[in-house]
């Protein structure tokens, strides 16, 4: 896995959560951390609410799909990136995986109540800007972005 | 149609409507509750206004309650008198979210609430599907 995000600059921080792949007793507990550390300093809600969705997707499609992975959250006073990577299967067809609707979770995903299709639409949604990088085979690598609004 | 007059309802007479049984959130203050939203589908309960809304879902595992965390809704609500595991009770408790169950389905939890006036977390009343719109279900279905 290749990251972006190495190094914050002077007044930012970048924090790093690991991921396991298949571990849905843990998973979703980095995006929680993150959406904490969010409110903790004191983020406009809405924008607080649209990172941790994009982070709890981002991450829930690495424990579903990807192998092992990591989420980087970049803190900036104008803006906040999250980073994903994992070395997983990748994704085949990117177009199609941001269609609504279209899904590649399991049956044992969709017992739990993953497979709405509706992941990285969720993202793109949500998010101010998306990056996805992914070959199959070769895992997925998605860079998040959002502007901090200030009043 | 007759429209209902919209309210915002109290989480303690979203307890009695629904007859819920509390497992989490007990010791909390009585909030006001700003809408409702009932899925069991993890990411369709990430879809619209949820923050301060209470969740209705017949989910019965820990990834519920991180959801609802990430969503940032007041309560959840399993239907159908599922009882939750020790984990999500755990869970709850840690988030501090309240966690209910009622015994009323689905259909009929949603019904009782809207009667008395909670809405849904549309901003705004969506307008018809095109016959050629609509999200598909699977794949390989035209």
């Amino acid at each position: 896995m290749k990251f972006l995000l190495e190094f914050a600059q002077p007044g930012g921080l970048l924090k790093k959560y690991s991921v396991k792949a298949r571990d849905f007793v843990k998973a979703g507990e980095g995006s929680i951390q993150i959406q904490r550390l969010l409110k903790f300093i004191g983020f406009d809600a809405g924008l607080i609410r649209r990172i941790s969705i994009c982070a709890y997707e981002a991450e829930m499609n690495v424990v579903m799909h990807g192998g092992d992975g990591e989420l980087r959250l970049l803190v900036d006073p104008k803006k906040i990136i999250l980073e994903v990577a994992d070395n997983g299967r990748g994704i085949a067809d990117i177009e199609l995986a941001l269609q609504e609707g279209y899904t590649t979770a399991l049956p044992e995903h969709r017992e739990m109540g993953f497979g709405a299709g509706m992941g990285l639409p969720n993202i793109k949604k949500n998010a101010d800007s998306l990056e996805i990088h992914s070959e199959n085979g070769q895992g997925a690598h998605l860079t998040i972005g959002f502007e901090v609004q200030t009043s | 149609m007759t429209l209902i007059e919209r309210k915002q309802l109290n989480l303690s007479d979203i307890r009695e409507l629904l007859h819920a049984r509390v497992f989490a959130g007990e010791d909390k203050p009585d909030i006001t509750v700003k809408a409702g939203t009932a899925s069991d589908l993890m990411s369709d309960m990430l879809t619209g206004e949820t923050s301060g809304a209470v969740l209705l879902t017949g989910l019965c595992n820990v990834q519920v309650i991180r959801t609802a965390v990430i969503a940032d809704v007041s309560a959840v609500i399993l239907v159908r008198g599922k009882r939750p595991t020790q984990e999500m009770i755990q869970q709850a408790r840690e988030h501090g979210l309240p966690l209910f169950s009622t015994p009323f389905t689905m259909f009929t939890s949603c019904g009782r609430l809207s009667a008395k006036g909670l809405r849904g977390v549309e901003e705004k009343t969506p307008g018809p599907v095109a016959p050629s719109d609509g999200r598909r279900c699977y794949p390989d279905m035209e």
